[in-house]
């Protein structure tokens, strides 16, 4: 039996893994990804030029072969930034996706399990919370908590929690009342055991492929908030940072502004892609 | 159903009164004294209480709160500005038409645009037109709006000079901001479009409706679409929320005098009634928009329709 | 004997996804006269009602293909007819009754609207005179007309089969296909749904294939059976010669499976095993596994025999007629 199981599972993995690689737009996701990944945290190794080093002669300058994209409006080499800055950029959206999907899951499942009075106290709270469009919350709570790495994950993460809760709660609504839950009631699963053993695998799905696109969302998100002077400022070379830097400039250099946003739109294009990959892999309905 | 939109009604106004409470505490909250702001470094202790003073910030969180309600749910005076030193109430009748015009444009061209083309995509289905489709939408989703409208501005107006670049001089230097916040949405609501109209296509009704011998246009636009219709409207919904969340980042870019960019202004000066303002119209704004979706719902779905009526009103 | 009305001929449908090819009919031949019922009896997965949908031309092309064969429907072959051809057909010359009434309306519809919506692509009328006509085949399938604006969510399941049988009634059509009508609704309803499908179907004159794995259902209404195995007919011929003298091996499984209160047995026999993989194309005969009389000579490929007038088998096995 055990043995049966664990085959089982390998099974599912395995044709799990074949799905994802199946589709091209999830490959070319995941290779998009793993390369800025790697090129992030390991570029900047090879590059001749410090973080913030200053050359005056080259403020402005364009791509060169010298400065392959470029140099900002202090003279700063723009790859050597940009790849820094991917550090930045793709932590604080791995951080803030997770935080809002594990509070969002959280919340959503007290909502969803308990019910009754918990629940329809938690909807509320969240109602007034969405009346307000996620960018405009976290522009606000941003601007209360100041600028920073730890601060703009908090403003994004609190943000967006009402997204995630919301999800996990409809779908913990519709697994609830299908038999297979009312099986496990009938014979005497625990609450715990109901919740952990069979709601929690049935929505954690749909949150991982939620979890995958919020990264890319917080990317754009944060970016966004630098760009109205919120959130991670210049001279931290955060890509919305530096989109922020540059923006003044932007109509007559226009690679100040095209390096980080293309840098952020690929990002968030394989993070996309991946995401949508994802889905297809995990959804029960397509397996046969 | 007239029971249930009265409820709706009274609960968006306990929503619209809780958002301006959580908009008072966080500006409340957030650092710097808007006085010592207003007067600059120079001012003397005494000038600055007096400031204090007359702003009403010396007062009691509960008390301020208190004023605040007061006199704008009560009175409905939304204050007067402390940087410009004008009504609110003036600046923002002024604005508002304009971040309307530009927020509702960008949803008519989100639900016309990108419904259409879900609904192509979603009848070839895994052919080219499909996913050419769909890689365009992705791109676009992946692309940050603010970055959107800078390409928008650098192709369209300074190297093809054929729209203006910013300002609100006249119907033209419309079109750039409402394309920019709309081209995300369209590619959102296409995608959603396409996968609804993909639950639909394979659904019993339909061959029920090929089995009669209706024409696969008819199937399409009378059996597919309307049943398709929920999920799109979610989407409009939500996009219509991003349209307005992403208004004062738009607005900022085109320099264009709206209720976003004056936000952001407010926020930068600590100038409280202005920053108040703003959230409780997009509150007010968002929830009528939640509240004409669920309608829709209902004149569309008769048995959403029959849910509420049997209800008595209930949610 | 007369032009039949209906007639397949060697019809082979595969399924292919994922680069899996799923053979759901291999070979179909049958063929159906004028106002009679042939009773098409298989288990779930056996490919009933992918016969039915490619008589229709339903079929979800893709992943369903259709490699060969010949549908003649009065003297016409239906799979060389054009889309818009095919729209006259459907509705109007063959109509289908769905198994599942859940889903088989549209919900946000009146059920008025759905019956009218075949009767006005199939007659030349009003409006008015389609609902009033639509109206009608309510009450002929036992629904009072005023329920006309009434959707779909406001009926119970054997209504809105009922609703399902008028729609496909409303044109008069030589054929119906009637895709395991009762198994959606509960027992107590299914006979009631039975008879008024039978009645119909005598008071119009029409030919009518009834999909079903119920064997009750088949002796209550059918004229002919083809009993079918993993896409296949195993054995075909007049509803009386099948039900006396079962040839085929499965289909000897099927009446051992059946509930007999007269004979007073005690425990039903069920068919051993599972039906083949149907990505596989078997040499042989494909019930072998299964089959307690199986010998060496079935792992070559059978044809369908004539065992007595009107009576097909797909078998070798004689056994049977010294027993």
């Amino acid at each position: 039996m055990q043995n049966f199981s664990k085959n089982k599972k390998m099974q599912v993995a395995g044709e799990f893994l074949y799905r994802l690689q199946k589709s091209w737009s999830s490959k070319l996701g995941i290779g998009l990804l793993v390369l800025i990944v790697l090129l992030c945290l390991i570029g900047p190794f090879f590059s001749p030029y410090g973080i913030n080093e200053i050359d005056l002669s080259s403020i402005y300058a364009g791509p060169s072969a010298k400065h392959w994209l470029g140099c900002d409006t202090m003279g700063r080499d723009m790859l050597t930034r940009l790849l820094y800055g991917g550090r930045y950029s793709l932590a604080l959206g791995l951080v803030t996706a997770l935080f809002g999907a594990v509070l969002g899951t959280v919340i959503g499942c007290i909502a969803g399990y308990f019910g009754g009075k918990t629940e329809m106290m938690l909807m509320r709270i969240m109602d007034v919370w969405s009346a307000l469009p996620s960018l405009m919350l976290c522009i606000l709570i941003s601007a209360v908590l100041g600028s920073g790495f730890f601060a703009t994950v908090l403003a994004l993460s609190v943000g967006n929690i009402p997204n995630g809760m919301r999800m996990v709660r409809g779908q913990i609504l519709s697994e609830r009342t299908k038999e297979y839950i009312e099986a496990a009631i009938s014979i005497n699963c625990s609450k715990t055991v109901v919740m952990f053993q069979h709601l929690l695998p049935n929505v954690i799905q749909p949150m991982i492929v939620n979890t995958t696109m919020g990264i890319g969302s917080a990317i754009a998100m944060a970016a966004s908030l630098s760009y109205i002077g919120l959130g991670i400022q210049p001279p931290d070379p955060e890509w919305g940072a530096m989109l922020a830097d540059g923006k003044t400039y932007v109509y007559v250099y226009p690679h100040l502004i095209l390096v980080p946003g293309i840098a952020i739109a690929l990002v968030v294009f394989g993070i996309n892609l991946l995401g949508d990959g994802l889905r297809d892999a995990l959804d029960p309905k397509l397996r046969d | 159903m007239g029971r249930y939109i009265l409820k709706r009604c009274l609960w968006m106004i306990i929503i619209v009164i809780s958002a301006a409470i959580v908009a008072f505490t966080l500006m409340y909250l957030m650092p710097g004294d808007p006085a010592r702001l207003l007067l600059g470094t120079q001012a003397t202790e005494e000038y600055i209480a007096a400031k204090r003073h007359e702003l009403g910030i010396d007062l009691p969180y509960i008390i301020q709160l208190k004023n605040y309600l007061v006199d704008t749910f009560l009175h409905f005076d939304l204050g007067t500005s402390w940087v410009f030193r004008t009504p609110v109430q003036k600046e923002l009748a002024v604005r508002l038409p304009r971040t309307l015009f530009i927020g509702l444009s960008g949803m008519a061209l989100n639900v016309i645009i990108g419904t259409l083309l879900g609904i192509f995509a979603a009848v070839h289905e895994g052919k080219w037109q499909d996913s050419l489709t769909m890689v365009i939408a992705m791109v676009f989703i992946s692309c940050p709006d603010f970055f959107v409208a800078m390409i928008l501005v650098l192709v369209f107006s300074l190297k093809l000079g054929l729209l203006p670049p910013y300002g609100i001089d006249s119907m033209q230097s419309y079109i750039l901001p409402i394309i920019s916040t709309a081209l995300a949405g369209i590619a959102i609501n296409a995608r959603q479009a396409r996968s609804s109209m993909l639950e639909v296509i394979r659904a019993d009704f339909v061959t029920t409706a090929r089995a009669k011998g209706q024409k696969e246009g008819v199937i399409v636009r009378r059996h597919m679409f309307p049943n398709a219709m929920m999920p799109i409207i979610t989407g409009v919904s939500g996009g219509l929320a991003m349209l307005i969340g992403g208004s004062p980042v738009i607005e900022s870019i085109f320099s264009i005098p709206g209720v976003g960019a004056y936000l952001l202004v407010g926020i930068q000066q600590r100038d409280q009634p202005i920053v108040r303002s703003c959230i409780v119209f997009f509150a007010i704004f968002t929830s009528i928009v939640m509240l004409v979706m669920d309608l829709a719902y209902a004149v569309l779905d008769p048995r959403i329709k029959a849910q509420y009526s049997r209800k008595k009103g209930g949610k | 004997m007369t032009e039949p009305l209906l007639k397949i001929n060697d019809l082979e449908i595969v399924y292919s996804q994922n680069r899996k090819v799923v053979h759901a009919v291999n070979g179909v031949s049958l063929q159906l006269e004028k106002g009679k019922t042939l009773g098409l009896v298989g288990e779930t997965g056996a490919g009933k009602t992918t016969i039915a949908k490619a008589i229709m031309r339903i079929l979800p092309d893709p992943p369903a293909r259709i490699l060969r064969g010949e549908i003649l429907f009065e003297n016409e072959d239906l799979l060389k007819k054009s889309e818009s051809e095919m729209g006259d057909v459907r509705g109007e010359k063959i109509a289908m009754i769905f198994q599942d009434p859940m889903t088989a309306l549209n919900p946000l519809m009146t059920v008025g609207d759905q019956i009218l919506e075949v009767i006005k692509l199939h007659t030349d009328c009003s409006r008015q005179e389609g609902m009033k006509k639509a109206g009608e085949m309510l009450e002929t399938v036992g629904i009072p007309a005023e329920r006309y604006v009434e959707y779909p969510h406001q009926f119970s399941g054997g209504m809105k089969q009922r609703v399902v049988i008028a729609m496909a009634l409303a044109c008069n059509p030589e054929l119906i296909l009637a895709d395991e009508p009762t198994t959606a609704l509960d027992v107590t309803i299914q006979a009631q749904v039975l008879d008024l499908i039978n009645a119909l179907k005598e008071k119009y004159n029409t030919a009518m294939i009834l999909i079903t794995h119920d064997l009750g259902v088949v002796a209550q209404t059918c004229d002919e059976v083809a009993v079918i195995y993993a896409g296949q007919i195993v054995e075909y011929g007049k509803k009386e010669e099948i039900f006396m003298h079962p040839l085929h091996p499965y289909t000897l499984g099927l009446f051992a499976s059946l509930p007999e209160m007269s004979i007073g047995k005690k425990r039903l026999k069920p068919i051993d095993g599972m039906p083949p993989d149907p990505t596989v194309v078997a040499e042989g005969c494909p019930f072998r596994p299964r089959c307690p009389y199986a010998m060496e000579k079935c792992g070559q490929s059978v044809e369908n025999r004539e065992i007595a007038p009107n009576h097909f088998c797909r078998c070798i096995w004689e056994g049977r007629k010294s027993e």
